[in-house]
């Protein structure tokens, strides 16, 4: 998957730094020591649910807001005190905010008007925007009341290129979108960012939204960052049972130690789990639901085997996920459909995994 | 035999035909009362009785009465144009002019002052809003003609105003009642409220967001207002440009308490031809004109500006 992105370059200076920022709203800290480096070029991605601070953040990235303590600096620049409309940057909000009393053209022209562009030089700009993020030409004297959703997004998207940022921040753009048309555009808005090259710092409370386009991502939690790395390491490596179970649906399983072995407390089950940190008593092991296999017989050597009953299978597309009741535990297995469990509701089932699948985290 | 067999036939189409007129006279009668039975029209036949015996009726009333002999009371005689021909030849267009250039600077005056006003209602004040909003309806409690000599009283000579003015400013306004100006503040004081509260009621439709995004594309303060904040809030705006001018263009105390005879405004001219010179018939014909001319300047106006668009809904 990495080799795939474009070398976004480890070496090179950070564009935007965050150093120690705070942001407080009378006692309520919404933003608390957050530090990133956020690289020339890079499609960055915050993601947290509502009430991480993710929003009070891209404020103060954007401008809107001031940081309560700490420092922001644009290629080495402190920008704390620097109002929205004197920074080199600009954002799309999540209600787009277009203009309802301007038609496309004349908002997708908004930046270059108040920069005093001349119009035929405004219109020759705005004629190529149109055509980069495959608007029809005429919309250009349509009011914007009258697009779509989808082409109000690019639109918006328009207008921010015209302005022709040096970071281009994205305020959950896309989340009032239907499912179709979101994952359309998330892999359209990636095509853009490799078109036009430039840093975008986008937030959302998605993380599947997040793997997809981004080269890093940020998590965000209670107004601080869990963890910042490239999809792969957050996927592979996640930090927390928070981040963990932030991906998808897992397994959480509240585990105790058991000499060498960790007892599960819901099914009573002694379990083989991944190496155990020094000092371990209990914590949380967490398993994939596509890290389970229905085991047939003892062909299967894994030490971890717990026999429970089929209690309802789902159709996930491709895939099929099935619910399994262990004892007083309830297990999520997905396979693929291909792969899928031959067999009826209610029959006896034996689900294993390899220990190394596993993840075990103390808090 | 055969002539009863003709007289049955007729008898029987004339029958056909009858039917034929009952139906459509009940089809028609089933179509009212479909009319009738739809939501909301009987709720509105009392308001839109009141309407026409109130407002429609005495305007009619008023508009044949234009049309009869000056000085004569009698609507069944000759219809004559003269009132019109007498209005146009004699020196009226002096009152007219005056009443629709104070009215405009009335408004115009109006604008720049609550422009700031409405903004910092709907922006900067927050709950302090509510407690400024009391305090500019309280003063509607009392009687136009009281307030109006109320100011009387602050800027006779020797009154609140101009005394205060000399003692500690040096300054003489003894002068200033009865003048003109004294009559625009009157007016801009006096409908102050009309302006103000359609102007906030036009800046609240302004989304924050829409600011904000301005600002984050570049917009300087000026740009935003400009851009954003003007067209956004015009109809808010332009309602109460027009409220406060048709008020303004038929006011008459402002100009009889506070400019005494220093000019006389068309509605002055109005109240003497149905009182003083009981020619009610050239009352009349000033009141239609008034209501032609004003009437005409708005739709000119809204014509002009098509609200639809303005909000974005073209």
């Amino acid at each position: 998957m990495n080799s795939a992105t474009p070398a976004t370059t480890e070496s090179a200076a950070p564009i935007l730094r965050l150093q120690n920022v705070d942001k407080l709203f009378g006692d309520f800290v919404a933003v608390e020591r957050v530090n990133l480096d956020i690289r020339e070029g890079e499609f960055f991605t915050i993601v947290g649910p509502s009430g991480s601070g993710k929003t009070t953040l891209i404020r103060m990235l954007v401008g809107m807001d001031k940081p309560s303590d700490g420092n922001i600096l644009l290629r080495g620049t402190r920008i704390n005190d620097v109002p929205a409309n004197k920074r080199p940057t600009c954002m799309v909000f999540q209600s787009l905010a277009l203009f309802p009393h301007k038609t496309v053209g004349q908002n997708i022209e908004f930046p270059l008007k108040i920069r005093g562009v001349p119009p035929a030089e405004r219109r020759g700009r705005c004629e190529r925007l149109l055509q980069q993020l495959h608007l029809p030409q005429d919309y250009y004297g349509k009011a914007v009341g009258k697009c779509s959703g989808g082409e109000q997004q690019r639109v918006a998207l328009a207008r921010a290129l015209a302005f022709d940022p040096e970071i281009l921040f994205f305020d959950e753009p896309l989340s009032a979108i239907d499912y179709r048309l979101r994952k359309a555009l998330e892999k359209e808005l990636k095509d853009i960012h490799r078109e036009t090259g430039k840093t975008f710092v986008y937030i959302t409370h998605s993380l599947e939204e997040a793997m997809v386009m981004s080269d890093r991502i940020a998590i965000m939690r209670g107004g601080r960052v869990v963890q910042v790395g490239t999809p792969d390491e957050i996927y592979n490596r996640p930090r927390n049972r928070f981040v963990s179970e932030f991906m998808g649906e897992v397994n959480v399983l509240e585990v105790a130690r058991d000499g060498d072995r960790l007892r599960d407390g819901a099914s009573g089950a002694l379990l083989q789990g991944p190496a155990m940190p020094e000092g371990f008593t209990k914590g949380f092991l967490v398993i994939r639901p596509e890290a389970f296999r229905f085991l047939n017989g003892t062909a299967d050597a894994t030490p971890n085997r717990l026999e429970g009953r089929l209690y309802n299978e789902y159709s996930l597309g491709s895939r099929m996920q099935y619910q399994v009741h262990v004892g007083g535990g309830v297990f999520l297995v997905e396979k693929l459909r291909e792969q899928r469990y031959q067999g009826q509701l209610d029959d006896s089932v034996t689900i294993g995994w390899d220990p190394a699948e596993a993840m075990l985290f103390e808090e | 035999m055969s002539l009863e067999t003709d007289v049955r036939a007729l008898e029987s189409e004339l029958e056909d035909a009858d039917h034929t007129r009952r139906r459509q006279r009940s089809s028609l009668w089933t179509e009212l009362g479909d009319w009738l039975r739809q939501p909301g029209a009987l709720l509105a036949a009392p308001p839109m009785l009141l309407l026409a015996l109130g407002f429609l009726g005495p305007l009619l009333l008023v508009a044949a009465f234009s049309l009869i002999p000056p000085k004569t009371f009698d609507l069944g005689g000759a219809w004559t144009i003269r009132n019109y021909v007498d209005i146009v030849t004699e020196s009226y267009w002096i009152s007219f002019a005056w009443s629709f250039a104070l009215a405009t600077v009335t408004v115009i005056l109006l604008m720049l002052i609550c422009y700031p006003l409405a903004y910092a209602m709907t922006k900067v004040f927050g709950r302090a809003a509510n407690i400024l909003t009391l305090l500019l309806v309280i003063p509607l409690f009392v009687s136009e003609n009281i307030r109006l000599f109320g100011w009387v009283l602050s800027l006779v000579k020797g009154g609140v105003l101009p005394g205060a003015a000399e003692l500690w400013l040096g300054l003489d306004i003894s002068g200033l009642l009865y003048t003109v100006p004294a009559i625009v503040l009157g007016l801009v004081y006096v409908y102050l409220p009309f302006m103000l509260f359609p102007m906030v009621l036009g800046l609240s439709m302004v989304p924050d967001r829409l600011r904000e995004a301005a600002v984050d594309l570049g917009a300087s303060r000026w740009q935003l207002f400009r851009e954003i904040e003007l067209p956004l809030a015009m109809p808010g705006i332009l309602i109460g440009c027009l409220l406060t001018f048709i008020l303004a263009l038929g006011s008459l105390a402002e100009s009889k308490i506070l400019g005494g005879s220093a000019i006389v405004m068309i509605a002055d001219d109005i109240e003497s031809a149905f009182t003083f010179a009981q020619n009610w018939p050239k009352g009349a014909a000033l009141s239609v004109l008034l209501i032609v001319l004003a009437g005409g300047l708005v739709f000119a106006v809204l014509s002009r500006l098509d609200l639809d668009k303005i909000l974005g809904r073209g």
